[in-house]
């Protein structure tokens, strides 16, 4: 008998705050899987967003920042330039890095910062209640966008990995998914490959997962897998938009 | 060739009802158990037919929670 799958000790035993079938859990798991695999989670300094992922200090199994809304990058930034032997990773959802955090996460990428960011993109702001963000698609409903978003008003969505790819310092950005198995697994090798580029110190890397958000889409975990890969990856294409090979 | 079996363990408690692990199992046999209820207040996932899982890991893939181990086991001969 041989234990095939188990809880990563990446991850503490706290049980989650999150609402049933959130896919946060799942990128969480995902990314302590990918610090114990590399043998690097008793050096790995993380730094907490605000959002529904506020709590991920309690979760991870590493030592932990909480940064100001939007300010993980800039904290990251302070952390891996005094401990630059140590790994650091931010961890933010999309109304931290792509609304009131985009100068700092565009600058920490345009400086080339050795740390690596999970940006978790559920179309939404979670944690204030269904607000809309720079990321929720078109017609999409949203609390503060009842007839749902309006080009005419608020633009177009925000597609982070595409414009961070412009830049030269960004050397790692992919985007993936998580609404089935096999995009879990592939998600899990572009997280591995964005903290190795970090430990080969060739620059910044960024993975934007495409995520749910159940009780704010209003319709359950299941039909939310569904809605993201109808919806959101139609919009918000996946692959991957630079790797260090292609920067040099 | 032996067919890889496994067994499946839920940590009952840590489950939040979200149902995903159901709809990835490609033998079809992760369900609610309806007849009972965790401590959070959900049906917790569960599987009957255990002696047809193959140990693919895809419910334990998918669940946002860390509720399930997969474990395999050696066929008898």
């Amino acid at each position: 008998m041989a234990v095939v799958f188990d809880k990563t000790e990446g991850l503490t035993d706290k049980q989650f705050h999150y609402c049933p079938g959130c896919t946060h859990g799942i990128i969480h798991r995902l990314v302590g899987e990918v610090l114990v695999e590399l043998g690097v989670l008793g050096k790995t300094i993380g730094v907490a967003p605000v959002g529904c992922s506020v709590l991920a200090y309690d979760y991870f199994n590493c030592d932990m920042h909480e940064a100001a809304h939007g300010r993980a990058p800039a904290v990251a930034t302070g952390i891996k330039r005094v401990l630059p032997d140590n790994v650091v990773f931010t961890y933010q959802g999309d109304g931290d890095l792509a609304s009131i955090g985009t100068a700092e996460i565009i600058h920490a990428a345009h400086r080339g910062e050795k740390i690596t960011t999970i940006f978790v993109n559920n179309a939404i702001y979670g944690m204030t209640g269904g607000q809309m963000a720079p990321t929720t698609l078109i017609g999409q409903k949203a609390t503060t966008a009842p007839l749902g978003r309006q080009v005419a008003t608020t633009g177009m969505p925000l597609k982070m990995s595409e414009m961070l790819a412009t830049i030269d310092g960004a050397v790692f950005v992919e985007r993936c998914t998580v609404h089935n198995v096999a995009g879990i697994r592939k998600t899990k090798k572009a997280i591995k490959k964005a903290f190795e580029v970090q430990l080969e110190g060739k620059g910044f890397g960024i993975v934007e997962v495409l995520s749910t958000c159940p009780t704010n889409w209003g319709i359950t975990p299941v039909e939310s897998l569904k809605w993201l890969e109808e919806n959101m990856i139609p919009y918000y294409p996946l692959g991957n938009f630079r790797t260090p090979e292609e920067g040099k | 060739m032996a067919k890889r079996r496994g067994i499946v363990k839920f940590t009952e408690n840590r489950c939040k009802g979200c149902e995903l692990c159901t709809t990835v199992c490609p033998v079809n046999i992760v369900k609610m158990n309806k007849c009972k209820i965790n401590v959070k207040g959900y049906h917790p996932a569960t599987v009957d037919e255990m002696e047809k899982c193959i140990a693919c890991t895809n419910c334990a893939t998918i669940c946002p929670d860390a509720v399930i181990v997969v474990e395999t086991i050696d066929e008898e001969k």
